[in-house]
């Protein structure tokens, strides 16, 4: 357990919090099996990286039981732990699991942002009677976000499934989810200068996908660009990319959709490099600029 | 080199020179005389020699009878009475003839795949009497008897593997894999030993709720190679779970046999290693399986403690329907284990020897068990199969709106189409 669970144990106990043996199949596979004889564990990965050592548990026997029991097995299991790219710690450290996850019929897969998304996503995860992976951010851990009232009180959940408009705008819609979506802003901010009014998309959760926000933010502003920090080929923004086509928003595109991702390298270690390989706020820029043709 | 010999030397003349009366070192506990690390607990060694790992003689294999159904020492009879040990033998038996007309069924492509349990129908039993009717069960997929000894009736068993509307599991899996939620009995899963950590975790729940319930978890030898059981086996004992860990022997995963398996002895070995409780135990033999799988839960459930039994048997059948084990083993070989070495014989050996049971008997119940396997085989090859609407559910707990849509799609286009469908040999 790194920072998340701090101070978890000291207030609820051995029985509550517990420390592993370190193997992931393991520690994930007793999960699966307390939460199909009752519980509702939450299983922490150090990052998604390590849940690989463990998918067969996940996809195989936490995803498809209930299918595969016909309803009489429930695996109300939360997977959670940092996700994607972090700082300084190179590929095998930095991979972004939404796109294999979200694959996957069976799981729930959900992605926040703020802090308000962080705490109403995983109350909402514990509570889903369904296999929930919760792709955090090493990154955002450390960074302050306000909070409303309504945020701060003891039962406030947010959904899963909807996705949240965090700015509204005119010209060109930007989706995103996790980290990026901050990028998302700030791109937003600079672009605002310019006249450029963009509508930044929080889809909150990746599956399922709250696809029915993004088709009505499209057909207000006619443009589309999806920013994440995973890998282009099978990712997150082709997925959206394929649903705008396959309903009603397409006809109200202007131009083709465009997909701002990481670099479809494994994460390289040095800095200049590790930097050029996400997604930062001037390769936002440039996208919806080419989008919107100015 | 020197120094130590040095070092020797003066300890000796101080031990046993004229001050030696008056004050030894010995009497004075000296801590670095034993190993203060935190991993482990041991004298020192100043000799260098490695554990030899014993293959040869290794665990003794515990059993109750002989090959002829003689108890070896009258006190390890369990004294099961007449009806318990006929149950046994009934369950075996009934087991026995499903297998067989399963087995003819794929081979006429009646079911698509099926799994056969001669020669293990000991290990199966033998446990199932020794547990409580709601401890949880986890099987790999060679468990059917402890099923069947639960009182899984026939017809669900042919459900299953025909999938048909009413087979439980709604004809979403392959042929046995059998799950039971009112009789314990979890799912099968096909991914070899991955039920061995999510039976752990289910023991910790079990310990966290109810004191006297235990978990008990089959694999075969080849699973015990997976990650997974290393990871289970550790997690049990650390985490003090009441689960019996019960692995089946039988001499092949598919193809590979024990030589080629594991170089160790066996997986009873293992268990030490781990902290756990472990017993070799004779698999065809049904007290030797009952009276160790008895203990085994006594103590798991008193101690919160994992028990690891090792139940020696032979697969005489081939690994399913997809194998031709005549391909790497003698028929001589499989011939040796069906007459010689067989849990239904010994048992019927000793039920014989007591007066319980004769060649009228015996061919009375190999009609009348027939004839029940039969008619449920019939009756399952009459049935529908589910409805096509089940095709959607149970993906969520809840039905999600985009598998509704799409489920009402179905159902428009085969209100327009279903003729060309062929509707007849499903459920509504």
């Amino acid at each position: 357990a790194l920072q998340i669970s701090r101070g978890l144990w000291k207030k609820y106990g051995d029985k509550r919090v517990i420390d592993t043996p370190i193997s992931e199949m393991g520690f994930a596979g007793i999960a699966v099996g307390a939460a199909m004889a009752g519980l509702r564990p939450v299983c922490e990965f150090m990052t998604f990286n390590f849940s690989m050592q463990a998918i067969d548990q996940v996809i195989n026997s936490a995803a498809k039981t209930c299918y595969m029991s016909a309803g009489s097995i429930a695996v109300p299991i939360v997977f959670r732990g940092p996700n994607g790219a972090s700082a300084g710690v190179a590929a095998q450290h930095s991979q972004c699991f939404a796109a294999w996850y979200g694959h996957c019929p069976g799981l729930k897969v959900v992605s926040p942002w703020s802090s308000e998304d962080s705490k109403g996503l995983l109350k909402a995860s514990i509570r889903d009677d369904n296999p929930v992976v919760m792709l955090e951010n090493e990154l955002l851990y450390g960074v302050p976000f306000e909070m409303s009232e309504q945020a701060q009180s003891k039962d406030f959940i947010v959904p899963i499934g909807k996705a949240k408009i965090e700015r509204e705008g005119t010209h060109v819609t930007l989706v995103s989810h996790s980290r990026p979506v901050g990028h998302c802003l700030e791109a937003a901010a600079v672009l605002a200068k310019e006249g450029v009014e963009c509508e930044v998309v929080n889809l909150r959760t990746i599956r399922p996908m709250d696809i029915e926000t993004v088709e009505a933010s499209v057909v207000k502003t006619n443009h589309l660009v999806t920013v994440e920090g995973g890998w282009p080929q099978f990712g997150v923004g082709a997925e959206i990319c394929a649903r705008i086509m396959e309903g009603p928003a397409f006809n109200y595109l202007d131009a083709p959709a465009v997909r701002v991702t990481g670099a479809d390298v494994p994460m390289p270690y040095a800095k200049i490099l590790e930097d050029n390989c996400i997604p930062q706020v001037k390769d936002i820029i440039f996208a919806v600029k080419k989008t919107l043709n100015i | 080199m020197a120094a130590m010999v040095a070092l020797r030397a003066l300890r000796w003349r101080l031990l046993s020179g004229p001050r030696a009366a008056r004050r030894r070192l010995s009497d004075f506990p000296v801590p670095e005389e034993k190993p203060q690390f935190p991993g482990a607990s041991a004298e020192f060694a100043d000799r260098l020699e490695f554990i030899q790992p014993n293959v040869i003689s290794g665990i003794p294999v515990y059993r109750v009878m002989d090959r002829q159904g003689h108890v070896l020492s009258p006190d390890q009879d369990p004294q099961l009475p007449q009806e318990a040990v006929l149950k046994l033998y009934r369950t075996m038996t009934l087991l026995n003839t499903m297998d067989r007309i399963l087995y003819e069924s794929q081979r006429q492509g009646r079911i698509s795949f099926y799994m056969t349990n001669y020669g293990e129908e000991g290990t199966h039993v033998g446990s199932a009497a020794a547990l409580d009717a709601s401890d949880l069960v986890f099987g790999q997929y060679r468990e059917a008897g402890v099923l069947m000894y639960r009182g899984y009736p026939l017809d669900l068993f042919m459900a299953q593997c025909y999938g048909n509307a009413s087979d439980t599991a709604k004809g979403r899996q392959m042929p046995v894999h059998y799950g039971c939620r009112e009789r314990h009995f979890v799912t099968i899963s096909s991914p070899l030993a991955t039920q061995i950590p999510q039976a752990v975790g289910a023991a910790y729940a079990i310990k966290r709720s109810d004191g006297n319930r235990a978990v008990i978890c089959y694999f075969g030898e080849g699973a015990a190679s997976e990650g997974d059981a290393h990871a289970g086996f550790n997690f049990a004992a650390t985490l003090e779970c009441p689960i019996v860990f019960f692995c089946r022997n039988n001499g092949y995963a598919i193809s590979t046999p024990t030589s080629e398996q594991y170089r160790g002895d066996g997986i009873a070995a293992r268990g030490p290693g781990y902290g756990l409780l472990s017993i070799r135990v004779d698999g065809n033999d049904v007290f030797a399986v009952y009276n160790a799988t008895r203990e085994a839960r006594r103590r798991a459930v008193a101690e919160n403690q994992p028990v690891l039994i090792e139940a020696m048997t032979y697969r005489i059948g081939h690994h399913s329907t997809s194998d031709d084990s005549s391909a790497y083993r003698s028929v001589d070989e499989v011939n040796y284990w069906d007459k010689q070495d067989h849990p239904i014989s010994r048992l019927r050996h000793y039920m014989v020897n007591r007066g319980w049971w004769d060649e009228e008997q015996e061919k009375g119940w190999r009609k009348s068990s027939r004839k029940m396997v039969m008619e449920a085989f019939e009756e399952a090859e009459r049935k529908p199969k589910p409805s096509p609407q089940l095709l959607f559910s149970d993906v969520y707990r809840e039905l999600p709106p985009h598998l509704r849509r799409q489920r009402a799609a179905l159902e428009r286009h085969l209100q327009l189409y279903g003729e060309h469908y062929p509707l007849e040999h499903f459920e509504k």
